[in-house]
Order: C-alpha cells, then sequence, then structure tokens
C-alpha cells in the first residue's frame, strides 16, 4: 500500500502567520463593458451569429414570458411564479456554451436554460397549469420543469440537493464514457446548504466532470449576501475544495459564454469539476410571494437596471452588425402572443385523471396504494361536486 | 453451498452483481481498500478498480445526494451508510429525493437502482449511536423500499432482489448477527422476494412478528412458550415496506392472537402500524389484544442493553399474557 503524507507541500513558518479575506484576488471576468463595447483587453469569445442572437433571442423571450406570467399570477391564474429578470444572461448563455447531451441539473430560476435547449412555450404553460399534458403529470408546484428528452433534469424544491446529485451524475457519466458533462445551477443562498460542500467536495475527490454555476444575485428571498456569508462570495470556497474556479460578470452574456465554454473542455478533458460565481442581481422579486420593497430600495435596483445584460448584448450585437432591431420587436411582439395563446389553451387542459395519484411512487402500484385509490374512487364518486376536476372520469 | 456468515453474504452478493453488471458502483466511508469498517466490502476494490469501489468524503448527505445523482444518471449505486445511527444527515436526500424522484418526474426521471445499505440494531455494547433501528422513520416515506434480513441466506438473496429492483431500497442489515449468524449460503446466483414475509415455524396458538436479528429471539422464546404447551408459529417480515398483509393476516386469523418484536422504541414504532392493520383486517379474529414486544422509549442505552432489549423473557412474558388473556 502506498504511504500517505499529508504534510507533503505544507511549507513551514516561524511566525503565526494569518491567512485572511482579501489576501488571494478572485477577479471578475469582464468582455463587454455596461455600454456593450469590449473592453481593450479583453478577447471576445469565439462565437457565430447564429449562436449569439439565439443567446440574443431566447433572453428577450424569457423576460417576456416572466413578465405574463407574473401577470398570469396576478390575475389568479396560476398559483406561482419565479422570474429571472436581470438575470437571464447568466443562465441562457451558460446553457449556449454546452453541448446538448450535458445534464442540466437546475435549482429554478433557470427557465434561460431550460428555453435555450428548445423548451416550448406549451410546454412552459402545461407544467405551470400541472395539466396532463405535462410530462411531470401536474405533481409539482409551477416552474418546476422537467424534461428527459432535452437533459434538464426535474426541479426539486429543497435548496441544494441537486449539488452533489450533479458530482453523482457526472461521475456516472465518466464511468459510462459518455462525452458529456453536468451542468448545476443554484444561487449563492443555497451554497450555505450542507449539501453544496457535500457536493463540491465530493465532486473534488472523487474527480467529476460537472460545472457548479452559482448565480450569486445579492438576495436569498429578502436575506442579502453579506448577511448570508462573510467570505469572498462563493468563488473562495472553490479553491478551498481544490475545485478550479472562474469568477464572471452574470450580467456580461459574453463573459459567462466564454467562463463556461473553457469550464466544459477543463471538466471534460481533465475529469474535474469547476466552479464557476456569477455576479449578477435578481431584478425580480424572490417569487410572486413577495415584494422586495420591503427589503431594498429603489436606488439599488436602478444601479442594476443599469447593467442590463439584455440591453448590454444588443449594444455588443449591434457594433458587429447582427442586430435587427425591426426582428426583434416582432420577435417580441409574437413571443408576447404566443405566451398568451399558449396560456389559454394550457389552462383548460384537464388536470391528469384520478389513477395517476399513485402511479410512479414505485415502478408499479403496490397493493396498499390500489386500496387506496380504489377506495378514493368509490369516496369521489359519492361526493363528486366536492372533487370537481376527477369524479366526472371517475368509472 | 458454503458456511458463509452475514458479512461474507453480502460480500458475495456484492461480487456477484458486480460481475454481471458494471455499472454497479459501491461506495461509502472506509468502503475502498479497507473494505469496510465492518469488512462487506472487503477486496471489491481489488477486484473491481478504485472506479467502482471508493472511499467517499464523510458526508453522510453527500454519499446519498451523489448515489441519487448517479442512479439518476443510469448507474447502479449500492451506497453504504457506516451506522444507521448516521443516516439522519442523508434524511432530507432519501425522503425528499430518492423517494419522490419518479414521482416528481411524472416517472421521467427514477433513483429505481439505487439500494442504501447500513448495519443497524443494538447488543453489541455500542450505546445510542451504535445501536438504532430507524427502520419506522423510513417506512412513513412512500416511494422507498425497506429490507431487512435475519440471516446469511436471506442477506445475500435479498440483497441481489434489492440492488436489481427498479425501486431505491433500504437495505438494514443486523451488526449484532454479521459474524455470529453463520449458515449454508448458495454460491450461485440467487433472489429472495421483496415485500414478502417468510414463515419461519408454523403454529396455532399465537402469531410471533418480527424481523432480522429479532427472529432468534422469537425463535427462543417459541421454545420457552412449547414447553408450556404453547405452539407459536413465527413470521419474519423481511420487507417493512411495501409490508406483506396478506401473510401476516392469514397466520392472526389462523391462530386468533399476535405479538410483533422490534428493539426500536414503541411509541411510533412500526409494531404500532401493524397493530393498527391487523386490528382493522383482523377485528372478528383476534382473542386478545395485540401485544408489542418493542425497545422502551429512551435513547438506547449503553450500559443498561440487556435490560432494554426486548429480549425472549420479555417476549415468553408477552406470549403467556397473551394466551391468559
Amino acid at each position: 500500500m502506498k504511504d500517505r503524507n499529508h504534510l507533503a507541500g505544507v511549507s513551514t513558518t516561524h511566525q503565526v502567520h494569518i491567512i485572511e479575506n482579501g489576501l488571494i484576488d478572485i477577479p471578475m471576468l469582464q468582455i463587454l463593458q455596461p455600454d456593450g463595447s469590449l473592453h481593450d483587453e479583453a478577447v471576445e469569445p469565439e462565437i457565430d451569429r447564429e449562436t449569439a442572437t439565439r443567446i440574443y433571442d431566447t433572453m428577450e423571450y424569457i423576460r417576456v414570458l416572466d413578465e405574463r406570467m407574473i401577470g398570469a399570477q396576478r390575475q389568479g391564474r396560476i398559483s406561482f411564479y419565479l422570474a429571472s429578470t436581470g438575470e437571464e444572461a447568466a443562465s441562457v448563455a451558460s446553457a449556449a456554451a454546452l453541448s446538448d447531451k450535458d445534464m442540466i441539473m437546475s435549482q429554478y430560476r433557470e427557465q434561460g436554460a431550460l428555453a435555450y435547449r428548445g423548451y416550448t412555450t406549451t410546454q412552459f404553460m402545461n407544467q405551470m397549469f400541472s395539466n396532463q399534458e405535462d410530462p411531470n403529470k401536474g405533481r409539482q408546484m409551477p416552474i418546476h420543469y422537467g424534461d428527459k428528452p432535452l437533459n434538464f433534469m426535474t426541479i426539486s424544491s429543497p435548496l441544494g440537493t441537486q449539488i452533489p446529485q450533479a458530482s453523482g451524475y457526472a461521475y456516472g457519466q465518466k464511468m459510462a464514457g459518455n462525452e458529456a458533462i453536468t451542468i448545476c445551477y443554484f444561487g449563492e443562498g443555497a451554497a450555505s446548504e450542507g449539501d453544496f460542500h457535500a457536493g463540491l467536495n465530493m465532486a473534488a475527490v472523487l474527480n467529476c466532470p460537472v460545472i457548479f454555476f452559482c448565480r450569486n444575485n445579492g438576495y436569498a428571498i429578502s436575506t442579502p449576501a453579506d448577511e448570508q456569508f462573510a467570505g469572498d462570495g462563493i468563488a473562495s470556497r472553490g479553491i478551498g475544495y481544490g475545485v478550479k474556479t472562474i469568477r464572471v460578470d452574470g450580467n456580461d452574456p459574453l463573459a459567462v459564454y466564454a467562463a463556461t465554454k473553457q469550464a466544459r473542455e477543463i471538466a471534460l478533458k481533465e475529469n474535474c469539476p469547476v466552479l464557476i460565481e456569477a455576479m449578477t442581481y435578481r431584478l425580480a422579486a424572490h417569487s410572486t410571494s413577495d415584494d422586495p420593497t420591503g427589503y431594498r430600495s429603489r436606488e439599488e435596483e436602478d444601479k442594476w437596471r443599469a447593467k442590463d445584460p439584455i440591453q448590454r448584448m444588443a449594444k455588443w450585437l449591434t457594433s458587429k452588425g447582427w442586430y435587427d432591431e425591426e426582428a426583434n420587436k416582432k420577435l417580441i411582439e409574437k413571443s408576447r402572443q404566443d405566451v398568451l395563446a399558449a396560456l389559454k389553451t394550457s389552462e383548460k387542459v384537464d388536470i391528469c385523471p384520478i389513477e395517476d395519484i399513485v402511479t410512479d411512487v414505485y415502478d408499479d402500484v403496490p397493493w396498499h396504494l390500489k386500496e387506496q385509490l380504489d377506495a378514493l374512487k368509490s369516496h369521489i364518486k359519492k361526493y363528486p361536486d366536492a372533487y370537481p376536476k376527477t369524479s366526472g372520469r371517475v368509472k | 453451498m458454503a458456511k458463509m456468515n452475514l458479512l461474507q453474504a453480502i460480500n458475495n452478493a456484492l461480487i456477484t452483481v458486480m460481475e454481471q453488471d458494471e455499472r454497479v458502483m459501491v461506495f461509502g466511508e472506509d468502503v475502498g481498500h479497507f473494505g469496510g469498517v465492518f469488512r462487506a466490502t472487503s477486496h471489491l476494490q481489488e477486484k473491481f478498480g478504485k472506479g467502482r469501489c471508493f472511499n467517499t468524503p464523510l458526508t453522510e448527505q453527500g454519499i446519498i445526494g451523489f448515489a441519487n445523482g448517479m442512479a439518476s444518471q443510469g448507474s447502479v449505486p449500492v451506497a453504504e451508510i457506516q451506522f444507521g445511527d448516521y443516516i439522519f444527515p442523508a434524511f432530507d436526500q432519501i425522503v425528499n429525493e430518492t423517494a419522490k424522484f419518479r414521482y416528481r418526474s411524472g416517472g421521467q426521471f427514477s433513483v429505481g437502482t439505487l439500494t442504501i445499505r447500513t448495519p443497524y440494531g443494538g447488543g453489541i455494547a455500542g450505546g445510542h449511536y451504535h445501536s438504532q433501528s430507524p427502520e419506522a422513520f423510513f417506512a412513513h416515506c412512500p416511494g422507498l423500499k425497506i429490507v431487512i434480513p435475519r440471516n446469511p441466506y436471506q442477506a445475500k438473496g435479498l440483497l441481489l432482489a434489492s440492488i436489481r429492483d427498479d425501486n431505491p431500497v433500504l437495505f438494514m442489515e443486523p451488526k449484532r448477527l454479521y459474524r455470529a449468524s453463520v449458515s449454508d449460503v448458495p454460491e450461485d446466483d440467487y433472489e429472495l422476494p421483496l415485500g414478502k414475509a417468510d414463515t419461519v415455524q408454523e403454529g396455532s396458538d399465537i402469531t410471533l412478528l418480527g424481523w432480522g436479528a429479532q427472529i432468534e429471539i422469537l425463535q427462543k422464546a417459541a421454545e420457552m412458550a412449547l414447553d408450556d404447551g404453547v405452539s407459536c408459529e413465527i413470521i419474519d417480515l423481511r420487507s417493512i415496506l411495501p409490508w406483506d398483509v396478506d401473510a401476516v393476516c392469514e397466520s392472526v386469523m389462523k391462530t386468533g392472537r399476535l405479538l410483533i418484536n422490534h428493539e426500536a422504541p414503541q411509541t411510533g414504532g412500526f409494531a404500532s402500524e401493524i397493530a393498527a392493520t391487523v386490528q382493522d383486517k383482523c377485528f372478528l379474529y383476534l382473542e386478545a389484544p395485540i401485544a408489542r414486544v418493542c425497545g422502551l422509549d429512551t435513547p438506547y442505552p449503553l450500559a443498561h442493553e440487556k435490560e432494554y432489549m426486548p429480549d425472549q423473557f420479555k417476549t415468553y412474558e408477552a406470549i403467556k399474557r397473551t394466551l391468559n388473556y
């Protein structure tokens, strides 16, 4: 057996030597200036017009979707919504740097990544109306999307649970010899959960090809980042776990794209995790269940509105001669109409029949669930008016 | 057939399945080169390589989170939690993730290939952090299966079935039998059914129901009762979730009496669930109240381990009380 020495590589000092915040500089990659022009020293990532346009169009689409769905929640048509306004670049541009074979394990504010993969407006609506067209069978609150054909893992509400899962998923991909990685999204708040630490440490020790993508958007519901952690953001933790780390301006689509592209190459080639901390800002409320005016100022929000990733990218596209204002207006208008039309259709689709209350608990429905279903059906038949969504279909 | 103790049977089952299916991977704290603190994974790393049998950092929530991810990807993880007492950091991953993975995704994703192995139970002078029997916490969680073997033959057959079953299984191993229980175990591949109880001994006066290491306690108590002319039927539940109601009720309808024994504390223990179901299904057949012989409602005590245990003497007394009711 090999001798191990945990002192290897440890230097010696003869005075008390204190290491503290600030001694290690973790800079933030920024390629585009807030006005959309390239930084002098910056290298534009290799990106073709089609990809750039698709990133831009997806960000515009998500902003429309978010606006409309908040409206739909206010009208009482869906129970809950959670917007990503201001953070579109973080999820969309990172997803653009991946292969479609890569697994996405998201938190719940990465609708941009899902839309980039090709999730349709109708699919979004079916999930949010929990209807029987939703492949998740209407089992979760709105915005907990999941789609196997798109390699987008079904979202779970408990925070951070997807982080060690992503390490394990990536390990499985490596062992199976797939040329694919896993990307795992989460917020800076979720990074306080034990699962974050477990997941990063395991990925580093077990050489898992996974990108941990933290959207540091400044808030966990109402709790600001400075009440969440005292260290140098989330990036500093990557170093502690021996994980290669990049900090990036999350409102700069080109920087996010470049960082994620490189992270993917490293993860795949070296079989290792990479942590990306994207510095951004949650211009939206946490969800439709809270009101940010209770915990932050309008002035603070305005400062970040000026750093809007969509505006920034539009200016860069213009400078490349890739921006068509007329087409963009049409796209936004069409997106609005599509969302409204799909919303109207999906809200009329039935929920799953009552039999689905017991499917997918196990691979087959066991005896006790069959018994409970039979009892429930008899009861529904007795009180059909009390259970109008299913009683008409109970045989 | 070969004589094996329970650990050797577990080890043999793991070798059997790892030879057949390269997607099977075994991991946990100290399971790698060292072969696990109880040696259940001895030599697996030598045989199958570090990629398929490996140490993890000391993080139970990480182990199960990692295992969930692997299973959802299509691998077949067999994750070890070193002691059942230390499974609680992973409670969220098991209850909110493992158990709900298939349901919440409408069957698109599942962790059905996952098996979690963990030693449980007392009788090894382990005190309250090396002796607990946490099955009831998990029995309350739809989506899991819970399996407990009582001897080496059962352990190999049930573990192979658990690993191949397309549902996540919590496989709880009675650690005081690890080396104490030795039996003939086929060297070939075989499976024993999940969700099915096993009648250990037929009898006519009372049904004694238990699982895992308590089956030998029931056997000793039944021998004592036999001297009094009482004929005991002994049933090993084997699967806690889903459990074999038909087998239990059929036996109770024959004997008219039921005694349930488990090591875990009485209040909220799995015996409560069984008693509620049996009185519902067999009310008119019962000649006496259902007896529970369980651990006390205390943390598992170290110095008072013998006094705490629902042993053969307590069981024998409860048999007499039930017969004389």
